[in-house]
């Protein structure tokens, strides 16, 4: 579980979140929707201690987040932050293969490497295994940094918006490889995402931020609705009632 | 990929082979005592550089900085100026080579990690303003050094004058055993992180992600960097474009993203450029040019063009 207890940020005098109390997991797809500058990827960044808590606590199965040494957390939790670039010349099979790291600190077994293979193939990436990665396309790319991460093997998968750059057939793919994933290992996925209709079809929980403190907290029927749409995003649009799932009219 | 290395590694073995050689006249014990130093402290020289810009490019997460385009060199010459004038060139001459040598290593270290660790961390997202500000700083203390040498007394200004232009042809031998011992050292260092470095090369958010800490990481490296530099700069002085030099011509013979692979390239080509320009420069083309002249300008062209390929 990740237990996030009171915590705040602030940025050059600027309120990002405002104490946040917050329990994910085990198991589920969570989305984290809200305006931009909500606070959801700083929330991210901080569970992933890409930034430094300044105040409250979150512990990750147990595991306090900035006291527990950076290798065994890394075993614990994977995030892909957004807008990756990575300036050195890799193949995908070679990025793909860094998810393994954690466990085998640069000298891969034959599991690592079994892994790897199969991490390629979960993510459609067997043809394009020996590109090189700025040859791809952004949607390939994305591809190939989700399965680096899914090849991490942690039970707590944090993504930041990883639906920028796709396109929709790309964008459903990776949403249901990533419900299987929760549904079948029991994995827990939290997402950050733009698109609610996105969120309402694929979590199994939407948390909506704004101004850095948490407005509503449930599953994707009964908070996605007019009303928040006019509370959080401050717009009126229509929501309906699709095959039993909420869909907004944008 | 290894046998790349393998021809390397003869070529190089060729290089050393014909510098120990050709024109060699009289007592071959005295030619080949007489050489073998200075080849000895021409492959340090490039073993030190090349690695050092080498790793220094991977915890920066970029190909295009290096530690003299930061100003590591300048700093050193910076450090070593102040030395002589605060001490007087007859304390600084007094003591020994090897002490002083150490005392600036020690120093140079303190503060590059002071300036340039808090320069990274703040600024690394930005490279454009990384590399303003490391020409900035390196006018800065050329400067500042030019200064000092201007304000000293000329018998003081002849000690440090040597040490500031860069001379593959008068390497000082005194502080040889010394900088052996250091650039071991510090390689040793660097090969046992070799993994490591492979993921702080992601930069620091996959690094993060993987366990990696680049904070840490980027304080041990600098530490190391700061080493070599020294000794590369003791040695020879200041040379600018040549680790950016070995470390683009590595990317294009080495493209694979393991250090285990990309450290033993790096020093390779580092001592075929040293090695074989010295030769040619040296006993063929007799003097005429120095070989710091050339590797200068072939560096200075691949920092140009890295940089205009950049902005397109």
């Amino acid at each position: 579980m990740i237990d996030i207890e009171g915590v705040s940020y602030r940025i050059g005098g600027q309120d990002i979140l405002r104490d946040v109390s917050l329990q994910m997991g085990p198991g589920g797809v969570i989305a984290l929707v809200g305006p931009n500058g909500a606070g959801k990827s700083t929330l991210l960044s901080l569970i992933a201690r890409l930034n430094a808590l300044q105040s409250g606590r979150i512990t990750v199965n147990g595991l306090p987040v900035g006291q527990v040494a950076d290798d065994r957390l890394a075993r614990e939790l994977a995030i892909l932050p957004q807008d990756l670039t990575v300036t050195i010349r890799l193949t995908v099979r070679d990025l793909v293969g860094f998810g393994r790291y954690p466990y085998h600190k640069g000298r891969p077994s034959e599991a690592d490497d079994a892994l790897v293979t199969q991490a390629l193939g979960n993510f459609d990436l067997q043809d394009l295994a020996d590109r090189v990665l700025e040859t791809l396309s952004g949607g390939q790319r994305q591809r190939a940094f989700v399965a680096m991460a899914y090849a991490q093997d942690t039970a707590y998968l944090l993504l930041d918006e990883p639906l920028n750059n796709l396109d929709i057939a790309a964008s459903r793919a990776l949403m249901a490889r990533l419900r299987a994933l929760a549904i079948e290992k029991g994995r827990t996925v939290v997402i950050v995402l733009h698109d609610i209709n996105y969120a309402a079809a694929y979590a199994d929980r939407i948390i909506a931020l704004k101004g850095g403190m948490v407005i509503a907290d449930g599953a994707p029927k009964q908070i996605v609705t007019e009303g928040l749409l006019r509370d959080v995003f401050e717009t009126d649009a229509k929501v309906f009632r699709v095959d039993d799932r909420s869909v907004v009219l944008v | 990929m290894r046998d790349r290395i393998a021809i390397l590694g003869l070529v190089l073995l060729a290089a050393c082979a014909a510098y120990l050689s050709i024109g060699a006249r009289g007592d071959w014990g005295f030619v080949l005592a007489f050489r073998g130093q200075k080849l000895a402290g021409l492959l340090l020289v490039a073993l030190a550089m090349s690695w050092a810009t080498l790793v220094f490019q991977t915890i920066t997460a970029n190909r295009i900085l290096t530690p003299s385009i930061m100003g590591f060199d300048a700093l050193y010459l910076l450090l070593l100026s102040a030395l002589v004038w605060g001490l007087g060139a007859q304390t600084y001459r007094a003591m020994p080579a090897q002490g002083l040598m150490a005392a600036n290593v020690f120093l140079l270290c303190g503060a590059a990690l002071a300036l340039f660790g808090a320069l990274l961390r703040s600024g690394r997202d930005d490279l454009m303003r990384l590399i303003l500000t490391g020409v900035v700083l390196s006018v800065l203390f050329r400067s500042v050094t030019a200064y000092l040498q201007r304000v000293i007394d000329p018998n003081e200004y002849a000690v440090i004058q040597a040490a500031s232009f860069a001379r593959f042809s008068a390497i000082e031998v005194d502080v040889l055993g010394l900088s052996v011992v250091l650039t071991l050292l510090a390689c040793g260092a660097l090969w046992h992180i070799r993994h490591r470095l492979d993921v702080l090369a992601l930069g620091p958010l996959l690094s993060t992600s993987l366990g990696e800490a680049p904070a840490r990481g980027q304080w041990h490296v600098l530490i190391l960097v700061s080493v070599l530099v020294s000794v590369s700069t003791a040695l020879v002085g200041p040379v600018t474009f040549f680790g950016l030099l070995v470390t683009s011509l590595t990317y294009q013979v080495m493209n694979a993203p393991r250090h285990a692979l990309l450290l033993p390239t790096a020093a390779l080509i580092g001592g075929i450029i040293l090695v074989g320009g010295q030769t040619v420069m040296e006993r063929l083309l007799g003097l005429a040019t120095p070989l710091s002249v050339v590797v200068e300008f072939l560096g200075g062209l691949v920092f140009l063009a890295l940089l205009l390929r950049r902005q397109r």
